[in-house]
């Protein structure tokens, strides 16, 4: 009988772990991408009522007043939060997770120590893993929230001989980490130590540039499981390794699928300080740019284009986000197909703050994914297009990239915008986008400029439209 | 203890594999929910939180557990939940 509790308790998180899996496979498909989250979910429910029931778990109050503070902060953040801040959530949720597997190492690691039993050198060294890396993923996660927030600024933070410092800090880690394996009581090294990750997450995540935060916040939830697994091998338990070790790899993969969609790769986003204004050789293909007239367009003549138009393809970009103008942009798409225009949408891998954020926010104003093109699927359409509409993009539409390549963008796929038989351009100002270099598809002479808020211009192309 | 630790060493690197597999084709639609949802499922760090709260008696270990308690809970029921928020708006 007093076997039964453990081996009950072990074949339900085998459950759980095949839950887990199922669920992430459909979260690969649009159409059971939803049920694939309830599955997990669900396997996430029974891993943590099993748990309840191991005989180690004796704490039960404050552990369910624990659950139940969590559970409302969740919820409450879950209903409250925007569509347009989904980037900032999973980076500040990510962090929480992060955090709460340096807790269990910590605190493990602590019990080992008071138990008077030595401690074993394999804990010790998964318990360092997991300082490490939840450390890092807890601050870094906090840092790129604040830049994705507006609360630090999304330039590149850089100082003299940074990577040297943060080398320095990594390897001062190893140092206290070396101590530890061999004097593992020793308690101010293991507090330095958590001081150096937390630290190191901060000037990892700083010098990188607002624009590449999607890769780093996928590359931290990677981490994020990472730490659960180290977690899990501090306290000997498969079901953490297990997820964990699923959410790393799948962390991994999304990471990639990230670099490549902008032509770089990982170390080039991590450590090169993309956009920081000190662009080599932009001089090429910018500089005659200052000569060219810009065509400026009011409203009217922006709704008679599209509204005569045959084809019409949308380019949403953070513009769009920033102002939420999603809404109204539907609203435009809808009064446009009642004038017979074919309306599609393009959206390029890497549009917006986060991979598909733009679907998510297309999504919230209704608008079908049927109507949502892929990069490689709208590119050879846009010849026979007559309007491609622009709205807060910038780099993801600079042909520089094709052109140009001292551009630091040289490379970086882009939708083909400027093949269209006529741009319009939505945008505040001529400012330079992220990556901080100048459009040459601005002064185009088939691109016309609508400044302006993309809320505001997109309302009055709404009501200049329904006056055609 | 040596042997367990290479069993689940074991565990972890074939979960490693099978994660890689799962998630090897997937529109560019969905990277952001499935981000969210990975990032839910990470909050399975819970579970250790738990066992190390789990002692009747105070110290360091158990409050430590506490906390970590609370956060991978947010973590958690946050996830989930968001993503269901964004699912949801996927319509045909």
């Amino acid at each position: 009988m007093t076997d039964f509790l453990p081996t009950g308790i072990e074949l339900t998180y085998l459950v759980a772990t095949g839950l887990f899996i199922f669920g992430l496979k459909k979260l690969g498909s649009p159409a059971t991408a939803r049920q694939g989250n309830v599955w997990a979910s669900v396997g996430m429910l029974l891993a943590v009522v099993s748990t309840l029931l191991n005989q180690q778990v004796l704490n039960y109050q404050m552990i369910l007043v624990g659950i139940a503070i969590g559970a409302v902060i969740g919820v409450t953040a879950a209903y409250k939060v925007a569509m347009t801040a989904m980037p900032q959530m999973v980076g500040l949720l990510n962090g929480l997770g992060g955090a709460a597997s340096a807790l269990v190492a910590i605190g493990e690691f602590w019990r080992l120590l008071n138990a008077g039993q030595g401690v074993p050198l394999g804990s010790t060294i998964t318990v360092i893993l997991g300082v490490l890396i939840g450390g890092v993923t807890l601050t870094g996660s906090f840092v790129a929230f604040g830049k994705l927030q507006g609360l630090i600024t999304g330039k590149p933070v850089k100082f003299p001989l940074q990577q040297v410092f943060n080398a320095l800090l990594l390897i001062s880690f190893l140092v206290c980490s070396g101590y530890l394996l061999v004097t593992p009581d020793n308690t101010s090294i293991f507090l330095a130590m958590v001081g150096i990750s937390s630290v190191l997450g901060i000037f990892f995540v700083l010098p990188i540039g607002g624009g590449d935060m999607p890769v780093v916040i996928s590359l931290l939830n990677s981490f994020s499981g990472l730490a659960a697994s180290a977690a899990g091998f501090v306290v000997m338990n498969d079901m953490l390794i297990v997820a964990g070790a699923l959410v790393g790899a799948s962390g991994l993969i999304l990471t990639n699928i990230m670099c490549k969609a902008m032509n770089r790769s990982l170390p080039n986003v991590l450590f090169s300080a993309f956009g920081s204004g000190e662009v080599k050789g932009g001089a090429g293909g910018a500089g005659g740019v200052g000569d060219k007239v810009v065509h400026s367009i009011d409203a009217e003549e922006g709704a008679m284009m599209l509204g005569y138009a045959r084809s019409v393809v949308v380019v949403p970009g953070y513009g769009m986000a920033v102002a939420q103008a999603q809404h109204t942009v539907r609203e435009l798409a809808d009064q446009l197909e009642k004038l017979g225009v074919e309306v599609k949408y393009a959206i390029h891998p890497v549009a917006g703050r986060m991979p598909g954020h733009m679907n998510v926010l297309l999504a919230e104003a209704n608008v079908s994914y049927d109507y949502l093109y892929d990069m490689d699927d709208i590119n050879p359409q846009f010849d026979s297009t007559d309007v491609a509409l622009v709205i807060g993009a910038n780099d993801v539409v600079n042909p520089a990239a094709r052109s140009n390549s001292s551009s630091p963008i040289y490379g970086m796929p882009i939708l083909d915008v400027d093949k269209a038989k006529h741009a319009i351009v939505i945008k505040r100002s001529m400012n330079a986008g992220f990556a901080g270099i100048e459009n040459e598809l601005f002064y185009g002479d088939k691109t016309m400029m609508l400044f302006g808020s993309a809320k505001d211009v997109v309302g009055k192309l709404v009501a200049e439209v329904k006056q055609l | 203890m040596t042997t367990t630790f290479i069993a689940s060493l074991f565990v972890f690197v074939l979960a490693a594999f099978v994660g890689f597999e799962v998630i090897n084709k997937v529109p560019p639609t969905l990277h952001t929910p499935l981000m969210s949802g990975a990032n839910a499922i990470s909050g399975i760090a819970v579970i250790g939180a738990l066992l190390i709260s789990g002692s009747k008696e105070w110290n360091v270990t158990v409050i430590l557990g506490l906390v970590a308690v609370v956060l991978a809970t947010v973590n958690v029921v946050g996830g989930f939940l968001v993503t269901d928020r964004m699912l949801q708006m996927f319509k045909k």
